[in-house]
């Protein structure tokens, strides 16, 4: 029995060892990505932010109504031109595949937008906007650092806000467009 | 019948001993000293609470050990995004005095593997910090290290906490030394790449409520030529 025994140890080291290298701790839900060709070159995408209802947070300084309930954004006076959203994102499915920040900032002249996408299977974009606003009311911006799928990229993506035209009770205001479009970058020989 | 159970108590000995053996192993990542604390080059430092309750905004699926913040915080339950978290934080510097604001957002990483020691986090951080300018930080964290010495503790404890003093960093790539990769995106920062390194230290834990009192860190490396333009502008 004892021989049985010291079996069933060196099979529970090998089966706990065999288990935990052959199963998965982490398996990340993917949705399939939506991508077209442009003609120019470089794989196009789309993705969206319901509004009001894909909103986490709205932190900006002298909010009556602060997002979510119970925010306190800080009174320091160098965070007083700063507003900072933090979204889900839909694909054109309509299916949350990610979260986003967008950061609006005034820096004495200049002044900043930044978004950064988040898709939890496929990485990461950082994008830098331009802040005027194009004819039509896109905004455009450059991609700047991308991890992960996204890491070996460069392009661009555009902003833009459509109110809806829907009249039901439950539909969204709007939604922000951002339409993302990227190459792959050639390898140096 | 007798020998099956004890095949069934001894595979049950066999996984136990192999858990204790993972838990105790003394090789498994112990990455050592910092890149950034033996470079020669001018690093700065940014300051963060690393406990929920402290951030601006926390939130996650709701079920982890770390509770939304503020509690009424839309939850990130949709399947794609239900590993991830979401932080909006105060970036403080060395003195204390509020940076600019910090948004990390993280998930847990498919290349986790538990055999070898990496329990990976793959995040991302927005800092802006105003008169400065913005960055864009990309990293892989391991945990490993972090559960080992203080999750397990306090699990083990009967009123699930720890106390003590945990240092370590949690930058585990994808820089060669173990760095993360750090972009500027505006004002002086614009255009460069650096490396950066984030950090932790807790001194209370609860297994059921998560860190207690902790504070993490951000220390990237910074180029000679911002370090001049910083110093022109403070002359100015």
């Amino acid at each position: 029995m004892l021989k049985t025994f010291i079996v069933g140890i060196v099979l529970g080291l090998a089966g706990a060892a065999a288990g935990l290298y052959l199963y998965p701790v982490v398996d990340q839900h993917r949705e399939a990505s939506i991508v077209s060709v442009a003609p120019n070159g470089g794989n196009v995408e789309s993705f969206h932010v319901n509004v009001p209802m894909d909103r986490i947070m709205v932190g900006a300084p002298g909010q009556k109504k602060p997002l979510p309930a119970g925010l306190d954004w800080p009174s320091d006076e160098v965070l007083q031109d700063v507003r900072v959203e933090l979204f889900k994102i839909r694909n054109e499915r309509d299916t949350v595949v990610g979260v986003a920040s967008r950061t609006a900032a005034k820096d004495g002249s200049d002044d900043v937008i930044d978004w950064v996408l988040h898709l939890p299977a496929r990485g990461s974009v950082y994008v830098n906007m331009r802040p005027e606003a194009l004819q039509g009311g896109y905004r455009q911006g450059e991609l700047r650092a991308g991890s992960r799928e996204f890491a070996q990229l460069r392009g661009g993506m555009t902003e833009r806000w459509i109110r809806s035209s829907s009249g039901e009770e439950d539909a969204p205001i709007g939604r922000i467009e951002l339409v993302t479009a990227f190459v792959g970058v050639q390898e140096e020989t | 019948m007798k020998f099956l159970i004890a095949l069934l108590l001894g595979m049950v000995t066999g996984a136990a001993l192999f858990g204790l053996a993972m838990i105790y192993n003394p090789f498994l990542a112990d990455r050592g000293i910092s890149p950034l604390a033996v470079s020669d080059a001018e690093v700065f430092t940014l300051n963060f609470s690393a406990v929920p309750s402290n951030a601006i905004v926390f939130t996650n699926d709701g079920n982890s050990v770390r509770k939304p913040q503020p509690s009424k915080v839309q939850q990130l339950w949709e399947a794609p995004i239900r590993k991830t978290h979401a932080m909006a934080t105060i970036m403080r510097d060395a003195r204390g005095n509020t940076a600019g604001i910090g948004v990390k957002l993280s998930s847990l990483s498919e290349r986790t593997r538990l055999l070898q020691g990496d329990a990976l986090v793959d995040s991302v951080w927005y800092v802006y910090l105003p008169a400065r300018g913005s960055l864009f930080i990309r990293q892989s964290e391991n945990y490993w290290t972090f559960l080992r010495d203080v999750g397990w503790p306090a699990l083990r404890n009967g009123a699930n906490n720890w106390k003590g003093k945990w240092n370590g960093d949690l930058t585990s790539g994808p820089g060669a030394l173990g760095t993360a990769m750090v972009t500027g995106g505006s004002g002086t920062f614009r255009g460069l790449t650096m490396e950066g390194v984030e950090s932790l230290s807790a001194e209370a834990y609860s297994a059921d409520q998560g860190p207690i009192s902790a504070t993490g860190r951000l220390l990237i490396e910074l180029p000679d030529s911002v370090i001049e333009a910083e110093t022109a502008s403070a002359a100015e």
